[in-house]
């Protein structure tokens, strides 16, 4: 029994290493200046890189466990919270650094920072999401994730002066809060039915358990709050307000690692947890079903936007029911897609979010409709934002068009053959979108489109920086880190090979308690199937860029021809207008469907349980 | 009434979530937010209870002892009440902003953020 | 949504939470069972750690880790809250306005649990590992016993003694405290966060190892906290109470 690695250190550093940069730059943040605070900042977020990438580097041979205070397990049992890295975990981790360094580069020098205040909160918020990916302990994952939460409201209504800024951060603040004590509400039946909080312990004891209801809805409840975050749909409606009006580099951390990380937390706790209980195919058939209807729901609102950052938004939250999908086939194959997929979208999107701030900060809106052909003399603007949204499409060799590939590959594995389908058509839908607003602005082709009241116009956002004329270097150098970060993550196959072992050991049930309680080293895990480029991804990949590309000419002259074909388009135009209704920016009705949605997901595991 | 304690505790849960959802000012919601996580508060404590046992303090009369309450349930209701306070602090700050800006703090007025 | 529509919706999704969490609690150990294992063994722990008070082991000791984000999550939200009610670039700084007469009994009575709070508050948080209390509670014992200043005085008299700067800098110390006591850990004993002090003799004062070190750093963070949060509602109070007359808030029985 070994727990005393050295490398298992470097989890709880690479959580504190932020937290004592915060409080610092809190101390003295008044004191120095702007270009310090910056390096300080910056710095701590590259070390914390740094940690991460070592930590990744060692979950090669298995997990990394760390159990904090030194209480290590006596015939595995032990009273203190265990950190267990496995490659997902610290590859998310990773991810959240990666990003976070890319949205403070981009954030130098131009965004208000109120003594050091936003760089205090962005690390805070680093520290908060790298616990939740590194730890083993499901109370101690509920902390982290109060944590994430705290922080991203008040990162979320940072323009205060702008009055759509707090309301979004009202309703975020509201709906997630209520979410997360939905989730302690589970955590508190399953201790009360385990007696343990640690994910390895209570799955051992559940793996003995007889089912009764008080799983199936400890299950549920636990992760309503993670789903909250995650955004599946019901519970989706707060994403699009506090993405609308958070600053751009707290958007970036938001689409690129956030949510997904409620997807994260959701898959964690159920493999290992509730996988021992729990039958696979209902978990499997009740997360396809909100899976497939948060893309779709996702998509349709997402062609529906003019406000750039609520249709970006709404992209995510389609690609959210995409990985949904992926990870609920419940394998490795799937996870290792989910992975990629989260990879990809990682960097089109928070590439996407950034080209949105430069829009904001040049132009002074992020209306498509009013910068309809203002965009035509930024060139390097252009260029970036056509790749990032070919790459959102699912062209080939990007990360994201892998990371489909994969997924589409396992769930027809499984015999959904709506899964290709619904991965082509979602991703044509919201990268049609992207492109056609990038037409619109860039190009200045098709139409002005008309006034419509129902919309929210993205006029109204502040400016975040004093107008600037050229895109800064530091923004530039951002935004291309991340696009060719997606891009090579497509192409160099040892990053999806070693994600692939990782999701193999992700799903390994039995693997991660042995190593967490025992100590026992883990054996070698071979990759999924799948996880390489194929033909069929390859088609497919490209069919959903031609039908980008489709979608965005159709949705240029959409005005046209819905006059053209009113009698035929108008139940569509019904229920299209029907649905934006359904979002109205008031946080009863949010609350009222997170009621609906508890409902729908205890109904859909529990029901086909009873018999 | 072996189970009293756990259904007060889901009560209050629904109580705190209608609250939220029929409010007309927004500082109304966060009260009922607090009190929906008063629930959990109950619920915790509830399940950590046991019939006749002392608290789980030791000293000069009180001799250390397996049988007393819970203490783990406590650390979480503190912890948890701790989260309750920092997020009904930032809950309320966000609503004074709001009345500065929008001049109402009615959700039903406040119809920036629609579609 | 309409308001009927959500109300019909909400009855629907209230009903349907509440039947699944009443099956679920049905299946639940009965009220005061004895199945408590996590217990079984964080008591023996605690005594065998010199702790008296087996909470606050659980809490420093043996799931330090969960302490230390909650108080990073207090901290945090005291520096959103700050950053949240900022004055904007029009709004100056009005003075406060004159206030009115306090009477004698209350600031008697201001004068006497003053000092006898603060002292409260003190104990709470040193002997938190031997009686119930700890860092936190002291912590805000502390923090609002220092504002009987306002409630039995004047808002000028607790502005005056609360130097919000300084409480700045407390916040911080206790913050990264905590987290450096952590490293501390890995140094010495190879773990982070061990609780690597003598444990003493149980009962007594200095018992328990880190325990009351964390206590004290815990309390210097939640006191200083709450002090600066509560500083800058005072001043949005302050603000607002020269614009109330604008805001609109639905009166009872108000029809809309």
């Amino acid at each position: 029994m070994n727990f005393h690695s050295g490398a298992a250190q470097l989890a709880p550093l690479a959580i504190v290493i932020p937290i004592i940069a915060a409080a610092v730059l809190l101390s003295v943040g008044r004191w120095l200046p702007r270009t310090l605070i910056d390096v300080l900042a910056t710095g701590t977020a590259a070390a914390t890189v740094g940690l991460d990438a070592a930590l990744f580097a060692h979950t090669a041979g298995g997990r990394v466990v760390t159990w904090a205070s030194n209480w290590t397990p006596k015939h595995g049992h032990s009273v203190g919270i265990v950190l267990v890295a496995d490659r997902v975990g610290s590859g998310a981790a990773l991810l959240a650094g990666a990003l976070m360094l890319c949205a403070l580069v981009f954030s130098w020098r131009y965004f208000d920072s109120v003594e050091a205040h936003f760089h205090a909160l962005m690390l805070l918020f680093l520290a908060g999401m790298t616990g939740f990916a590194l730890t083993g302990d499901l109370f101690d994952m509920f902390v982290f994730f109060e944590l994430m939460g705290a922080v991203a409201y008040a990162l979320t209504g940072f323009k205060v002066e702008d009055p759509t800024s707090v309301q979004g951060a009202l309703n975020f603040g509201i709906v997630n809060s209520f979410g997360a004590y939905l989730t302690l509400m589970g955590i508190g039946l399953i201790y009360a039915h385990t007696g343990q909080l640690g994910l390895a312990q209570i799955g051992q004891v559940l793996d003995r358990s007889p089912l009764d209801a008080l799983v199936v809805i400890a299950f549920v409840l636990v992760v309503t709050g993670w789903l909250v975050k995650a955004a599946m749909v019901p519970f989706h409606f707060w994403l699009a307000d506090a993405h609308a009006v958070a600053p751009t580099p707290v958007c970036v951390m938001f689409s690129g690692i956030m949510v997904e990380l409620g997807v994260y937390g959701v898959f964690r706790v159920y493999w290992t947890t509730f996988s021992g209980i729990l039958p696979p195919d209902d978990i499997r058939r009740a997360l396809l079903v909100l899976g497939i209807l948060t893309a779709v729901v996702g998509a349709v609102m997402c062609l529906m936007q003019r406000h750039l950052k609520r249709l970006l938004a709404y992209s995510t939250i389609a690609h959210v029911g995409l990985f949904i999908c992926a990870a609920a086939t419940l394998d490795d194959s799937g996870t290792a897609g989910a992975a990629v997929y989260v990879l990809g979208h990682a960097g089109a999107k928070s590439a996407l979010f950034l080209l949105a701030g430069v829009i904001l900060a040049r132009y002074g809106s992020v209306d498509e409709a009013t910068l309809h052909g203002k965009g035509r003399d930024a060139k390097a603007t252009a260029v970036l934002f056509a790749v990032a949204g070919l790459a959102l499409s699912g062209l080939p060799p990007f990360a994201t068009s892998l990371g489909k590939a994969i997924g589409e590959d396992a769930l027809l594995a499984r015999g959904y053959w709506i899964g290709p389908v619904l991965f082509v058509a979602v991703s044509a839908l919201t990268g049609g979108a992207v492109l056609r607003a990038g037409a619109r602005i860039f190009l200045g082709l098709g139409p002005v489109p008309a006034e419509d009241q129902q919309q929210t116009s993205g006029d109204q956002e502040e400016r975040e920086t004093q107008s600037l004329p050229r895109m800064p270097a530091t923004m530039m150098l951002a935004i291309v880190t991340l696009v060719a970060g997606c891009l090579v993550c497509g192409i160099y196959s040892p990053i999806t090979h070693a994600l692939g072992r990782g999701a193999t050991r992700f799903v390994d049930h039995a693997g991660y308690a042995q190593q967490a309680l025992f100590g026992r080293a883990a054996h070698s895990v071979a990759l999924p199937t799948g996880i390489d480029w194929t033909t069929l991804g390859v088609a497919l990949g490209l069919t959903s860029t031609v039908l980008a590309l489709l979608v965005a000419a159709l949705g240029l002259y959409a005005e046209k021809i819905r006059r053209a074909a009113e009698r035929v388009l108008d139940p569509f135009a019904m229920v299209g207008s029907g649905l934006r209704r359904l979002h109205s920016g008031h946080v009863g009705d949010y609350i009222t469907w997170v009621f609906i949605g508890v409902t729908a997901l205890a109904a859909l595991v529990g029901i086909p349980l009873r018999q | 009434m072996s189970h009293y304690a756990y259904f007060v505790a889901g009560a209050l849960v629904l109580v705190g979530g209608f609250g939220i959802a029929r409010s007309r000012n927004l500082v109304h919601a966060t009260i009922c937010l607090s009190i929906a996580q008063a629930g959990t508060y109950v619920l915790l404590m509830a399940v950590g209870y046991q019939t006749n046992a002392p608290a789980p303090v030791f000293g000069s009369t009180a001799k250390p002892t397996k049988q007393v309450v819970d203490p783990v349930v406590q650390s979480l209701c503190l912890t948890d009440i701790v989260v309750s306070a920092t997020v009904t602090a930032l809950l309320l700050a966000l609503s004074i902003q709001i009345a500065k800006r929008h001049d109402t703090v009615d959700p039903d007025e406040l119809v920036a953020l629609q579609g | 949504m309409s308001r009927t529509a959500r109300m019909w919706l909400l009855g629907l999704g209230l009903i349907g939470v509440g039947v699944c969490y009443a099956l679920a609690a049905l299946d639940l150990p009965s009220f005061g069972s004895t199945f408590h294992p996590y217990r079984d063994m964080a008591v023996p722990a605690a005594v065998a750690h010199g702790a008296a008070n087996a909470v606050t082991s659980i809490v420093f000791d043996q799931r330090g880790l969960d302490t230390l984000v909650e108080e990073i999550i207090l901290f945090g939200s005291v520096i959103g809250a700050v950053a949240l009610l900022r004055p904007s670039r029009e709004e100056q700084e009005h003075g406060p306005s004159p206030m009115g007469r306090v009477l004698e009994p209350t600031r008697l009575l201001g004068y006497v649990m003053l000092p006898t709070t603060l002292v409260i508050g003190v104990d709470v948080v040193t002997h938190g590992h031997l009686t119930p209390g700890g860092g936190f509670q002291g912590g805000v014992i502390l923090a609002t016993g220092l504002h009987l200043l306002y409630v039995a005085g004047s808002y000028q008299a607790l502005d005056r003694l609360r130097p919000v700067a300084l409480f700045e800098h407390g916040e911080a110390i206790g913050a990264a405290g905590f987290a450096i006591l952590g490293i501390a850990g890995i140094l010495t004993s190879a773990a982070y966060l061990t609780n690597m002090l003598s444990y003493g003799t149980l009962g007594q004062m200095f018992s328990a190892g880190t325990v009351p070190i964390l206590n004290a750093i815990v309390g210097v963070e939640v006191a200083s906290g709450v002090i600066v949060l509560l500083a800058r509602f005072f001043d949005q109070a302050v603000l607002l109470g020269h614009q109330r007359e604008s805001i609109s808030v639905p009166q009872p029985g108000e029809l809309r």
